[in-house]
């Protein structure tokens, strides 16, 4: 049935019918309607949950592991500074290998105070051992969760996953979603099975214990390998996905790129914007193409090489700034998975879009025009470059 | 042995199969001379690393002790606190620094 859905409710509804167990959620904008709509499916009796309502993200961070501890299915939601503030639970989440599943309204980082999207936050969290998906749209989000919940449950997987979703332009805009009848989320998702040792008291353990230097690495390194393992679970997942439910996702969608020769990269609801002014482009004879990646972490060097070990130009969209590093996080990325290659692809790093600036189709035509001419390996498109001193 | 995921222990008495010797930098040592088996340092050893075990063959200050069980510190769990060497009543107990 189709919903006319913002971005949050596709995140809620996706809780609903993945029958989670408990959600504890603090409220923070772009991301509180997340929280609000779980509490009025709870008060309808539409949903049958724990809602936890913590003091602080990390707080909600904190319970969300001592449920999943307890084997429950557990998902939140937040944002920006509210991600910050859980980043110390982060790590222990996924070094103690519990599935919880958290949606992310991918907002600014302060200072200055911005509740405007752009994707700093989440990317602040690369290292944190958590899979990390991009939505375009709102179909996405609800997709991505369930497909979240099945990819992080998996017994060789056992990581978190964030489903991160760009403020505004999704959390809070309405489109038509696909919502799936529960039976057939269920059949899909399942019942959560316990691969994994919890907090029973008929079972005593010990769970996220101490490790000495004896051990510590070992525990890095498994969590490393499920994160590579991860892959072909979540090239599965999503096989099994399309064939149930018509809906074909993988981890890089690959937009007119076979024959491209000049290439965008990209992640979240940009992609759009990208895909237009790809179509305008190729109507005026221009070879171009998009590469969006739905799966930065685990980070799909396989699939990324195919088109981009030879000889084409690209420009990496980044929403994020690497202050003191050469590139932005998706160029540092792509630029380092390319280094062994013989023939390789150009890269320029194009920031945009930072804290909610909007992307026009003209901005993303003007990175293919002025690409040549650029000769600084960052690009910063949208500067205003009146309103700040420049170093000489 | 095979690591469980997310540093889970399953079964009781792991903490003995890890041994903490080698956190030690200074070591104890007890001087059996003086020792006057009054078992204050076996109390005191939070670890527990100090064992009682026969000690009819080890020299006594009185002779009414040589039948008593004596103080026997177990190097392998042994991390080196003092508090052994602090709390002895008779100072029996040196706090030695070893060569590895």
């Amino acid at each position: 049935m189709y919903k006319m859905l913002k971005g949050n409710e596709a995140s809620a509804y996706a809780a609903m019918l993945a029958s989670v167990d408990v959600i504890p959620a603090y409220p923070i904008t772009p991301s509180t309607l997340f929280p609000e709509k779980i509490s009025q499916f709870l008060a309808n009796n539409e949903m049958d949950a724990a809602f936890i309502p913590v003091e602080s993200e990390h707080s909600a961070m904190s319970a969300a592991i001592g449920a999943s501890a307890t084997g429950a299915r557990v998902m939140t939601a937040t944002s920006s500074q509210g991600l910050a503030y859980m980043h110390e639970m982060l790590p222990i989440a996924s070094g103690m290998r519990m599935p919880i599943v958290m949606a992310i309204g991918n907002r600014a980082l302060s200072a200055p105070l911005n509740i405007w999207n752009d994707q700093q936050d989440s990317i602040s969290e690369r290292d944190s051992g958590w899979l990390q998906f991009y939505a375009e749209n709102n179909q996405e989000v609800l997709d991505l969760i369930l497909l979240a919940f099945k990819i992080s449950e998996n017994k060789n997987v056992l990581l978190p996953s964030m489903v991160c979703m760009d403020a505004f332009l999704l959390t809070h805009v309405m489109e038509p979603v696909e919502v799936p009848e529960k039976q057939s989320v269920m059949d899909f998702v399942g019942k959560k099975e316990i691969n994994y040792p919890i907090v029973d008291v008929n079972k005593p353990a010990t769970l996220g214990s101490f490790a000495g230097p004896d051990y510590y690495t070992e525990f890095r390194y498994q969590v490393s390998k499920a994160m590579e393992g991860s892959v072909s679970v979540i090239d599965h997942a999503f096989a099994e996905f399309s064939k149930k439910f018509k809906r074909h996702y993988s981890r890089v969608e690959a937009y007119k790129a076979e024959d491209a020769e000049f290439l965008y990269i990209s992640m979240g609801s940009i992609s759009g914007t990208i895909k237009e002014a790809v179509d305008i482009l190729r109507e005026n004879g221009v070879k171009a193409g998009l590469l969006r990646i739905i799966t930065f972490r685990p980070f799909p060097s396989d699939i990324l090489k195919k088109y981009l070990a030879k000889n084409v130009k690209v420009a990496v969209i980044d929403r994020n700034v690497v202050p003191g590093a050469e590139n932005s996080a998706l160029s540092t990325e792509l630029k380092a998975m390319l280094y062994c290659e013989k023939e390789k692809a150009e890269v320029k790093d194009v920031i945009i879009g930072l804290g909610g600036r909007d992307v026009t189709i003209d901005n993303i035509k003007d990175i293919y025009y002025s690409y040549e001419k650029n000769k600084e390996p960052v690009i910063w498109l949208q500067l205003k470059k009146e309103l700040v001193e420049v170093m000489p | 042995m095979v690591l469980e995921k997310g540093a889970s222990v399953l079964d009781a008495g792991s903490t003995s199969k890890e041994e903490t010797g080698s956190w030690r930098t200074l070591t104890p040592k007890i001087n059996y001379e003086k020792c006057i088996r009054c078992d204050v340092c076996w109390t005191y050893c939070p670890e527990p690393a100090i064992e009682k075990v026969d000690g009819s063959n080890k020299p006594v200050p009185y002779k009414q002790l040589a039948k008593k069980e004596i103080p026997q510190i177990n190097y392998s769990y042994c991390k080196g606190c003092g508090i052994c060497v602090n709390e002895c009543p008779v100072k029996a107990i040196d706090f030695e620094r070893m060569v590895k």
